[in-house]
């Protein structure tokens, strides 16, 4: 590979300051014509065209992004990674991802600082206990590791829990799956920016899709604010914005776009080595390598395009965190901001083809994306090239909401949607 | 996060309501015969737009009322709250 990341090209660039470093990822004009289009240029959309280059040999395609790569909800997420889900499907999906996590570091040859520090949801009444225990077994006749944990002994794997028993939300119990964990959401889009672009994929920056052209019920190209570009297939990641899509394309989806919201605080001493997750509560934490605290807060019940979020959704998370954690107390807050997510009334992803001949869909990831990134690129790669479905992702399909076959992972996940 | 002006109650904080979502949609009037395609657009296939939209909020903590309103989901402004079985107005 031209331009490996290696111990040696680091101490040859420190010999010139670091100032001669390449561009990972060029910054191309778009041709008048592709084999394939995948509009979005976040985690999904740019491991969708990295696979489609390596593993079904597109190499004439391009990524359309209408800002820059990865500054949407791969940039605004809290890069938690499990697959604890219940059903077979969601099991089926989320553990192929994760196993792709395990090794993407040596596949992109680069840091994406995956780290499995161990993910714990707690339980905080009795039909959290029964849905949690039910969950662990779940998990474990899928090949998911999981484990169920009483209250001495999520005090000993996270000591700054108050499990006092008199708290509101006492702590009753949890589930840890240890081969869960985070990364480093950027370098995600990064790595994956720069090993598509090195198999020729052009990532286009700053261009917006306008129009989606069709002859009938066939995709002959994209209308953008570059210009037209010609195409035959056309994936759309657009997360929070594929309703618009989809309605340029003069299709409707089943899908909700809200803003969900998230806040950092100030940085600290480490002081919490795993992520913890409330379901019932509707808070999670988790410490950044920089040292701050990384919590994740709900969704507002309204239709909404903002990236902001109300305050009154903070101030529930903070309250649930501050009696959780009553050594927060006097942290500052120091980011808060919203990103939009688009939500499935299944709460599970749609990874799919349409009616329209050449149009695929890749969304309804609501809450939970970042975690699905690499095999969602993957699983949808082999969908795009084959015309197809992978039997991983052949469940997800656009249909299950006419056939009424939902895969209803909405409270049957791990956190609340 | 912004303020809406209940038509009952007058103007209250957002969170003391609920959204029901997109507004006009219409329940079939002969359930039995529709296929599985017009259900699944009945139940679940939404116009979610980024822009101009009609949809439905219930005053919750308040009078617990159901009303509509024309919203910007690009900017929360709202444009218009009208009561329910009334017109909704031209944009």
């Amino acid at each position: 590979m031209k331009n490996k990341y290696s111990i040696f090209s680091l101490i040859k660039n420190a010999f010139s300051q670091h100032e001669n470093w390449k561009q990972a990822w060029g910054d191309p004009e778009p041709k008048r014509e592709y084999e394939a289009i995948i509009i979005g240029g976040g985690g999904h959309g740019l491991a969708t065209a990295y696979y489609l280059a390596k593993k079904h040999n597109m190499r004439n395609i391009a990524v359309l992004e209408k800002g820059w790569i990865g500054g949407g909800n791969t940039g605004r997420n809290t890069t938690i990674i499990r697959s604890n889900y219940l059903w077979d499907a969601s099991a089926g999906l989320y553990d192929h991802a994760l196993k792709i996590w395990e090794n993407l570091s040596q596949e992109l040859n680069y840091n994406i600082m995956f780290s499995q520090r161990g993910v714990m949801n707690l339980a905080h009444n009795l039909q959290d206990v029964r849905d949690l225990k039910r969950r662990t077994h779940a998990n474990r006749l899928n090949g998911i590791d999981a484990v169920w944990l009483n209250t001495d002994q999520v005090k000993e794997f996270c000591p700054i829990i108050n499990t006092s028993p008199d708290i509101r939300y006492p702590v009753l119990g949890g589930t840890l799956q240890r081969r869960a964990g985070t990364a480093r959401h950027d370098a995600v889009a990064w790595g994956y920016a720069r090993g598509a672009d090195k198999m020729g994929v052009d990532i286009i920056q700053n261009c917006e899709v306008k129009g989606v052209k069709r002859n009938g019920d066939q995709v002959e190209g994209v209308e953008t604010s570059k210009g037209f570009i010609k195409t035959k297939k056309i994936g759309v990641v657009a997360a929070g914005h594929s309703s618009v899509i989809a309605n340029m394309a003069g299709l409707k989806l089943p899908l909700e776009s809200k803003p969900l919201q998230a806040l950092v605080s100030e940085p600290v001493k480490p002081i919490i080595d795993t992520v913890v997750m409330s379901n019932a509560v509707h808070a999670y934490v988790s410490q950044s390598d920089k040292g701050e605290l990384v919590i994740g807060a709900g969704t507002d019940a309204y239709v909404s395009y903002t990236q902001r979020g109300s305050h009154d959704v903070v101030e529930g998370t903070l309250k649930a965190i501050l009696e959780l954690y009553p050594i927060f107390s006097r942290m500052k807050m120091l980011r808060q901001w919203g990103g939009i997510v688009d939500i499935c009334p299944d709460a599970s992803p749609i990874i799919s083809k349409t009616n329209i001949k050449g149009l695929y869909f890749n969304c309804g990831w609501g809450t939970g994306g970042f975690k699905a990134t690499p095999g969602s690129g993957d699983l949808f790669a082999h969908t795009i090239a084959n015309d197809e479905p992978h039997k991983l992702n052949a469940a997800f399909n656009l249909n299950r909401f006419v056939s009424g076959d939902l895969v209803d992972e909405h409270g049957a996940a791990a956190v609340a949607h | 996060m912004f303020l809406i002006n209940c038509p009952y109650c007058g103007e209250r904080d957002q969170s003391e309501f609920s959204c029901g979502g997109e507004a006009h949609i219409v329940r079939p009037k002969q359930p039995t015969e529709l296929s599985d395609d017009q259900w699944a657009e009945y139940l679940f296939m939404r116009k979610n737009i980024k822009g101009v939209q009609f949809e439905r909020w219930n005053h919750a903590h308040g009078c617990r009322k159901w009303f509509n309103m024309v919203r910007d989901t690009s900017n929360d402004k709202i444009h218009a709250v009208y009561k329910m079985g009334e017109k909704p107005p031209v944009e």
